[in-house]
């Protein structure tokens, strides 16, 4: 079978679909909708043209072969017959034109900009909420706001220093942000591994595309981390990574990036707070830390201020970041501003501390908190998507195009006994790009996780990780819940 | 009032430890209405200590011990001024917002008990209605060591009817920010009466009054605080606000004791 009779499978079930008129209509990143190759994809388009699906078929075998001798793996919570597993990739990449990324980039390091302002602001004198510009309540009760991080003076004023923001397309012009995240986002491992495949195996493909590189984000990484060591500090910082260890379903990424820059990868119990510094166990004895690069949650942290039953975190950690002797990446209570009920206000946060309207759109979003809103979600639940406040991963959500009457209705229960904790969006026709599936290549839908760094200025890598998701007609592309990942090219001029 | 005060905190292991952590609020803060003639805190390794401010203002010591003991004690003693100011507390070092001690915490959580205490009160005036509450918590939940602990929450204590000074502190806290007052934990030392010893740690609740600041009740003692009262630390709640905080590697059957000695001084004895 070749791409031809790709297509044709395409239609066939593009038309048997019976998920609302959105979703028929998605608009495709290598079709548009539906009047001919989009100019960025002219290349690959031509090349898959001349490609056999079983020589297709082959090369993904390969990649995958490729990902596993890796170790690139991914432990899926709840799933005990298959606890590591491969996330599906997918060898026909995402592309993004070069005006496209531009503008993406801009609208990116002003949300990136804005949500630390906010930080800053929330954890100092609360200006916004002064403003009247945000509910008092949303903030001071939302379990995400962290009261021990007040009047923390974070170096350069930054709390979230990585950042992947989740990003879905709906039509040539139209992109949205579907999610902040803020906390201690994970994928970028993916991103870099995606694109090493990929060139391995299709050379020719880079040489007909001037494809921008993404393999100088460990620097990037490392030279954010440095910019944000502790004030007075002197010669080079250390950097160490703290993982949760091997049981943790990213710690493939841990050990991935602390070996791509170079430092150190530590657990809780390696580390111990000694004459007023962090330092690390060594066999010739402690060695300081100054920055640290947790990949833990602010619960674990530090026993004596969060959780104190955790063994994962470090006591005294918190109290040192508070005196300026440790440097913690990202800060602890960065989850006030991906917070799901905080991100219906992103635009007038934006507004608030840019002083401009924001350049990427929002979701509109429903709050279920207010009476009125609930109604209104109430009574359109088949059309909706709704999602836990304090959810991710794809978990406990509820997509209403694609969910039985049964599903429908025990989320109208939950809904009716505990509002505040969700909120709904319409159900967007995210942008689809064709994807080798058993049957031959056919459209899927997809987002795109673009990763920010913010140190000493904004670093932002080129593309990002693409999620897809692998069923047909579904819309959760979450790795958790089935999702593949696609390489993500950003095409220069 | 001159104020003298002894506070003595000793853990010790059947099994030793093998390095341990604390963090301090063991030093009283300077405001209208309360001056610190002398302090000092003496434990193992805190001339290497961390000093900061936290969150809620409270002048705090990280000590880390990172080696083999069996047995530490943290001793603060010193001698501290102190006005009758109403209960008002001016001139403290805030760090937060008023409003972020609207927040209620798990301890501090209400439920339709909490509601129920709210609506039941009947004073109009909003400071009446402050003291009425502290009366009713007064009545409802009896002093009784040992019928709570460290952990119980302002629901459990209420429904028990019985509690200390740090379940009395919680159901104020919670019935204030329910009324959407901010409130905070204080816990300090009291002179229970004349110039005799006696064992004196105490904790209370502060909770924002517009145009007129922090105002402290006692429900414990029936009393908005005194001269007698020696505020150390504050904070959402009990945790927060916790003079000593520990956390140790190793080190099993602790054993903790706590010895508070408050007594009013002579100006001949301050001499």
């Amino acid at each position: 079978m070749d791409w031809q009779s790709g297509r044709k499978l395409q239609q066939q079930e593009q038309t048997s679909l019976k998920v609302g008129a959105s979703l028929r209509k998605a608009f495709d990143e290598m079709n548009g909708a539906g009047d001919g190759v989009r100019a960025p994809y002219t290349a690959v388009s031509e090349w898959l043209g001349t490609q056999k699906l079983d020589d297709l078929k082959r090369k993904l075998l390969e990649a995958e072969t490729m990902f596993r001798r890796t170790g690139i793996t991914f432990a899926v919570y709840g799933k005990e017959e298959a606890a590591e597993r491969l996330i599906p990739f997918d060898i026909i990449p995402r592309i993004i034109a070069a005006a496209e990324w531009r503008r993406l980039t801009a609208g990116i390091e002003q949300r990136v900009r804005a949500l630390n302002a906010f930080m800053y602001d929330i954890y100092h004198r609360q200006e916004i909420i002064k403003a009247g510009k945000i509910p008092e309540e949303l903030v001071i009760s939302n379990s995400a706001f962290v009261p021990e991080m007040m009047g923390v003076e974070p170096p350069l004023g930054i709390y979230s220093h990585i950042i992947g923001i989740d990003i879905v397309r709906t039509s040539e012009n139209d992109f949205f942000v579907l999610e902040d995240n803020t906390r201690t986002p994970s994928g970028v491992s993916y991103m870099l591994e995606n694109r090493e495949t990929m060139m391995h195996m299709f050379p020719d493909l880079f040489a007909r595309n001037r494809v921008a590189p993404v393999d100088d984000y460990p620097e990037n990484l490392l030279k954010t981390l440095a910019s944000v060591a502790p004030r007075n500090m002197d010669g080079e910082p250390t950097i160490a990574l703290l993982t949760p260890g091997q049981y943790n379903s990213a710690y493939f990424e841990h050990s991935f990036l602390a070996d791509q820059m170079g430092v150190e990868l530590v657990e809780g119990h390696d580390l111990i707070v000694k004459d007023g510094y962090l330092q690390m166990k060594t066999t010739q004895g402690p060695r300081r830390i100054d920055v640290l690069y947790r990949r833990i949650d602010d619960d674990f942290l530090d026993p004596l201020v969060f959780r104190p039953d955790s063994i994962l975190g470090v006591p005294g950690l918190f109290d040192l970041y508070r005196a300026g002797r440790v440097s913690i990446v990202n800060a602890p209570g960065g989850g006030i501003a991906d917070d799901k009920a905080i991100y219906s206000y992103i635009p007038e946060i934006i507004k608030f501390y840019t002083g401009r309207a924001p350049i990427l759109q929002n979701v509109p979003t429903y709050n279920c908190r207010k009476p009125d809103e609930l109604k209104y979600v109430l009574d359109h639940l088949p059309e909706l998507v709704v999602k836990e406040v304090h959810g991710s991963g794809g978990y406990g959500m509820l997509v209403g195009p694609t969910a039985s009457k049964a599903e429908i209705e025990a989320f109208r229960q939950k809904l009716t006994s505990n509002a505040s904790n969700y909120i709904a969006q319409p159900t967007l026709a995210l942008s689809t790009c064709p994807t080798l599936v058993e049957a031959g290549v056919a459209p899927r839908h997809l987002d795109l996780r673009p990763f920010v760094l913010f140190g000493d200025e904004v670093r932002l890598s080129a593309g990002g990780l693409t999620r897809v998701a692998l069923q047909a007609g579904s819309l959760v592309v979450n790795s958790s819940q089935g999702g593949g990942t696609k390489d993500t090219w950003v095409l220069q001029d | 009032m001159l104020i003298s005060i002894g506070h003595v905190t000793r853990y010790t292991y059947a099994l030793p430890a093998t390095s341990s952590i604390y963090t301090l609020r063991l030093t009283p803060p300077t405001f209208e209405g309360q001056r610190i003639l002398s302090w000092r805190v003496e434990m193992p390794d805190i001339q290497q200590a961390l000093r900061y401010r936290d969150a809620f203002g409270n002048i705090c010591h990280l000590v880390s011990i990172p080696r083999t003991h069996s047995e530490i004690a943290i001793i603060a003693r010193g001698s501290v001024e102190t006005q009758d100011k109403s209960g008002f507390v001016r001139g403290a070092t805030e760090v937060s917002p008023t409003r972020v001690y609207r927040r209620q915490t798990d301890r501090t959580a209400p439920d339709e008990s909490i509601a129920d205490l709210v609506a039941g009160l009947k004073s109009p005036d909003r400071i009446d209605k402050l003291h009425e509450l502290m009366q009713v918590i007064g009545e409802r939940v009896t002093y009784e060591i040992g019928a709570t602990n460290a952990h119980t929450s302002a629901v459990e204590a209420l429904k028990d009817g019985r509690g200390v000074c740090q379940d009395h502190a919680h159901i104020f806290i919670s019935a204030a920010r329910l009324m959407g007052l901010p409130a905070r934990y204080v816990s300090g030392y009291f002179v229970t009466g004349g110039d005799t010893a006696s064992e004196a740690q105490h904790a209370w609740a502060e909770t924002f009054i517009d145009g007129l600041g922090w105002l402290g009740f006692d429900p414990a003692n029936q009393l908005c605080p005194t001269d007698r009262y020696v505020r150390l630390a504050c904070g959402l709640d009990a945790a927060s606000a916790a003079p000593i905080t520990g956390n140790r590697r190793g080190g099993v059957d602790e054993v903790l004791d706590v010895f508070v000695e408050v007594q009013q001084q002579s100006s001949a004895q301050q001499q």
